[in-house]
């Protein structure tokens, strides 16, 4: 009875790795950090772009919600949600915090000039050690902060049609 | 007489040891860090954009004084375990940990018993 | 017209397998005590096919067919010859017909070497063999099949990853796979062993020497690989535990305590089932390695392109495998008793495969966990060198005092009388680590007992060598091959303590020093290859105590085909140390980032690793020249 016992168990195991291993067949690896949301941010310390000032947590806390972009004008990608941004700009609950990452300021205040300038406020992160504070790790990429700056949600690479109605429909909640 | 002098060599030799160096050398806690956007590279090994930028900032974090386990704490909170290459000791994780030495002790154990097999018979 | 002869003879293939195993089921009724000569002629026709297969596939890469996918996607008209031929088995598809080839050819030596032992024993082997051949010729020809074609024929080929042109990894899989795949002939052995209730003793005698052959060459396999690593690679390590890596290591811890194992089934007839076990184990953990590399479930710096349907195919294979192999242990296993004697042979052979089974299950779990954490937790975890690195290494110490005392011993009883020898050596060891410390510089305390351990088993081996030489012995395999291990252990340890690495960012013209050296950034040129461009670099190293200098070029590679950027080490290598320096570009800047190192003992790594390869073909040749 107990060899029945010790038997079944083994193959049991074995089943259980087999199946784990069939199951991770349909999983991705490639990582990414979605799902750390629900963290606050804190220690915000930005330069301002123009300004000899620096942008804190105060000047968020007053914001409904704000969502955060980094970007740079040597990155393709961040030219196409350009538009997108821009449309955002014009809600009201919601203002945009660009941080311009690892760039040149010509460069920079060129691109603005040719696409348009979508943020309400503008930081700079020339050495892009700010962006690893708001767990950053490759751009564009932007996070949707609450007043008490808890992340609500990230999005890795430009802001999509999906992540725009996404994002309209969570600023319309009260 | 002999084993005094092999005391008095091992006790000699373990008082020259210099353990480990109290300045933390930041390339140790570079190869401990996966570069993220990078196929199975360390940040050591890697010349990517996000490793050159945590490079910086692990620097800077070790001028401020933090300590090793403060940084790893820090990253892990901003970008997940996945960042670390050591596996942190926690609820998930404790089963890695536990079952080399499990392993080790059982066999331990079944070759002690094949013994007093041999002494009892 | 290859591609119709590749899939012909592989389509052959099958008919054969198929008609083997036909005739090795009908030879066990016939009452004599020899397999019919047919099947001698259908399993050397067998072979036979799958070689011209495969060099079908060569010729197709050299003349480069592009009309045939594989060929496309993995080489370029203007490769190097070498390379065009290494690169037939650097995809996954060819890697297959390696696996093919491999598979057939050792069944069929089998049969020819095996003749001495029981008909039924040899005819149950071969057909397992046969039908892990027929699994892997129909994945080959259905699934990932290296002559399927393409229309309309492309003008050129996609080429091969610049990194995969190196003669290390041209040499890697072939020795390799002799290795881990040749354990398949030792799998199917053991199966027949099990169904005919075959002698221990007779068993251990069947596959003792391909045991030997498979261990040897996946030492070397192995060592290829962190050659090519350490070249090619870019970061100055030669071990990365990463998952493509561990799953060449695993087999190896099986294949090593299968070699010690054999020795007590064969001289004592004890430990049957357990020897069977390791056999099973083995070839299980091969495939196990093959699956984890290529479903794509694993990230790695090494994977092959990913395909979920490969991974399928390969989990299946392996599931029957596994299941067939426990239950038939189950039915066949019988208690026995073991007389186990404390200070006998035996005893220190178990404590071999007792530390072989924790390495394998711990870097096992290491490779795997990640994989569980993911699929139950939905939370992913890096496990990397610090895991491996703290469990391990401390066990080693204990595992290299073993290694030194466990020859000495007699088979089935021993006295301690060498209690006097031990703290002799001990003290050796002892000081010569206090002088390494004296000298040079003073390291961890795990450091100096891996050294005092790694010293303790060489100078014992160095001792056995000078003894068997007096008595005009000259069976010196298990000498060299623990020796080895043991300058191995030592002289990654030195390297680990006495590197010296220093990353830092340079301009043209500029200088960087620390300890005693200098590095200067001399000169940037732009090169034109044949199938790239290089930007070189040349930097000065200077090492003030010994006021000397080298130069080291190293380069940053553009290829056209693929269209990829490659950074090349550029590696002095000496007798005493390597200098080692990479430069890449930093975007939008002036200055290069460059990594220095300084890595004492290089060159003994890889040439303790050869010879504890060398061990295993000495012990094979003596076994060979007995024979026959």
């Amino acid at each position: 009875m107990q060899k029945k016992l010790i038997k079944i168990s083994i193959l049991s195991f074995i089943i259980f790795i087999i199946l784990v291993f069939f199951l991770s067949l349909n999983k991705t690896t490639i990582y990414d950090t979605k799902g750390l949301v629900g963290q606050k941010i804190s220690n915000i310390k930005l330069d301002h772009f123009s300004k000899n000032s620096i942008i804190t947590e105060k000047d968020l806390n007053n914001n409904q919600y704000t969502l955060i972009n980094f970007w740079a004008s040597w990155c393709g990608p961040c030219r196409d949600e350009n538009s997108i941004l821009l449309k955002l700009n014009k809600e009201k609950n919601l203002k945009i915090l660009g941080i311009n990452f690892k760039d040149n300021k010509k460069n920079a205040k060129n691109f603005l000039i040719e696409l348009g300038n979508p943020y309400d406020y503008l930081a700079v992160d020339s050495l892009g050690k700010q962006s690893i504070n708001f767990g950053i790790y490759g751009i564009p990429e932007s996070i949707l902060i609450d007043k008490d700056l808890v992340i609500i949600r990230k999005f890795i690479g430009p802001i999509l049609k999906n992540d725009y109605e996404y994002i309209k429909s969570t600023i319309g909640k009260k | 007489m002999k084993i005094k002098l092999v005391i008095f060599f091992i006790i000699f030799n373990l008082s020259i040891v210099n353990a480990e160096n109290s300045s933390l050398d930041p390339n140790n806690i570079f190869k401990n860090l996966r570069c993220l956007i990078c196929q199975g590279q360390s940040v050591a090994d890697s010349n990517s954009e996000f490793a050159q930028t945590i490079k910086l900032v692990v620097k800077d974090q070790i001028r401020s004084g933090k300590s090793e386990r403060e940084i790893y704490d820090f990253l892990i909170e901003k970008y997940g375990e996945w960042i670390v290459y050591k596996p942190p000791l926690n609820k998930v994780n404790f089963l890695l940990w536990l079952l080399p030495y499990l392993t080790f002790v059982i066999g331990g154990v079944i070759i002690f018993l094949l013994f007093k097999k041999r002494v009892n018979s | 017209m290859l591609s119709n002869i590749g899939n012909t003879l592989l389509f052959l293939n099958i008919l054969l397998g198929i008609s083997i195993i036909y005739y090795l089921f009908q030879s066990l009724k016939y009452n004599n005590n020899l397999i019919s000569k047919n099947i001698y002629h259908i399993c050397s026709l067998q072979s036979t096919f799958i070689i011209i297969c495969f060099f079908t596939l060569i010729t197709a890469f050299i003349i480069s067919d592009f009309s045939i996918v594989t060929v496309y996607h993995n080489s370029h008209s203007l490769k190097p010859f070498f390379y065009k031929i290494s690169g037939t088995w650097g995809n996954h598809e060819g890697s297959l017909l390696l696996w093919a080839i491999i598979l057939t050819i050792f069944s069929f030596l089998f049969l020819l070497y095996s003749k001495s032992h029981s008909k039924n024993f040899r005819i149950y082997s071969l057909i397992v063999q046969n039908i892990l051949i027929l699994g892997f010729l129909f994945f080959l020809l259905f699934n990932s099949n290296p002559f399927s074609t393409i229309l309309p024929v492309p003008k050129e080929g996609l080429g091969l990853n610049p990194i995969l042109q190196d003669p290390a990894l041209a040499i890697h899989p072939p020795l390799l796979y002799i290795g881990f795949v040749g354990s398949s002939i030792y799998f199917s052995a053991a199966i027949g062993s099990l169904l005919t209730n075959y002698n221990g003793k007779l068993f251990a005698k069947s596959i003792k020497n391909w045991v030997l052959i498979s261990w040897s060459f996946q030492t070397l396999g192995i060592l290829t690989g962190s050659i090519w690593a350490y070249y090619e690679l870019g970061w100055g390590g030669f071990w990365f535990w990463d998952p493509v890596e561990n799953a060449s290591l695993l087999p190896w811890f099986a294949m090593t305590a299968l070699l010690h194992s054999l020795m007590v089934l064969e001289k004592r007839n004890l430990f049957y089932f357990w020897v069977i076990i390791l056999c099973l184990l083995t070839f299980i953990l091969s495939v196990t390695g093959t699956f984890l590399v290529r479903s794509g479930i694993l990230n790695s710096v090494h994977t092959f392109a990913n395909d979920p349907s490969r991974g399928l195919y390969i989990l299946v294979f392996l599931s029957l495998m596994i299941f067939g192999s426990v239950i038939l242990l189950f039915n066949k296993f019988k208690k026995s008793n073991y007389n186990l004697n404390p200070n006998s042979k035996e005893t220190f052979i178990l404590v071999n495969n007792w530390f072989m089974i924790f390495y394998l299950i711990t870097v096992l779990l290491g490779t795997v966990y990640p994989i569980f954490t993911e699929v139950l937790n939905n939370h992913k975890v890096s496990v990397g060198p610090p895991f491996y690195n703290s469990v391990i290494i401390p066990v080693v110490v204990l595992f290299l005092l073993f290694m030194s005392l466990g020859p000495h011993s007699q088979w089935i009883k021993d006295k301690f009388n060498n209690l006097n020898l031990i703290i002799k050596i001990l003290t050796a060891s002892i000081l010569i680590n206090f002088s390494i410390i004296f000298f040079f510089k003073s390291y961890s305390l795990l450091s100096n007992f891996i050294i005092i351990s790694a010293l303790f088993l060489i100078i014992s081996s160095l001792r056995d060598l000078y003894n068997l030489f007096r008595m005009k012995r000259f069976d010196a395999s298990r000498i060299v091959s623990h020796l080895a291990f043991g300058c191995l252990v030592l002289f990654i340890g030195l390297n680990h303590n006495f590197s010296l690495e220093k990353d830092f960012n340079l301009k043209l013209g500029e200088k960087k020093e620390f300890e005693n050296y200098s590095v200067k950034f001399d000169h940037l040129q732009l090169k034109e290859f044949k199938n790239y461009k290089a930007v070189v670099g040349e930097f000065s190293i200077n090492d003030s105590q010994k006021n000397l200098t080298q130069t080291l070029y190293p380069e940053i590679r553009i290829y056209q085909n693929p269209n990829t950027i490659t950074y090349e080490a550029s590696i002095r290598s000496g007798l005493l140390k390597d200098y080692y320096i990479t430069m890449s570009n930093i975007d939008r800047s002036d200055y290069y980032n460059i990594k220095f190192q300084k890595k004492p003992f290089m060159i003994w790594i890889w040439i303790s690793v050869i010879f504890i390869s060398f061990g295993g073909f000495l012990r094979l040749f003596k076994n060979a020249k007995k024979t026959y």
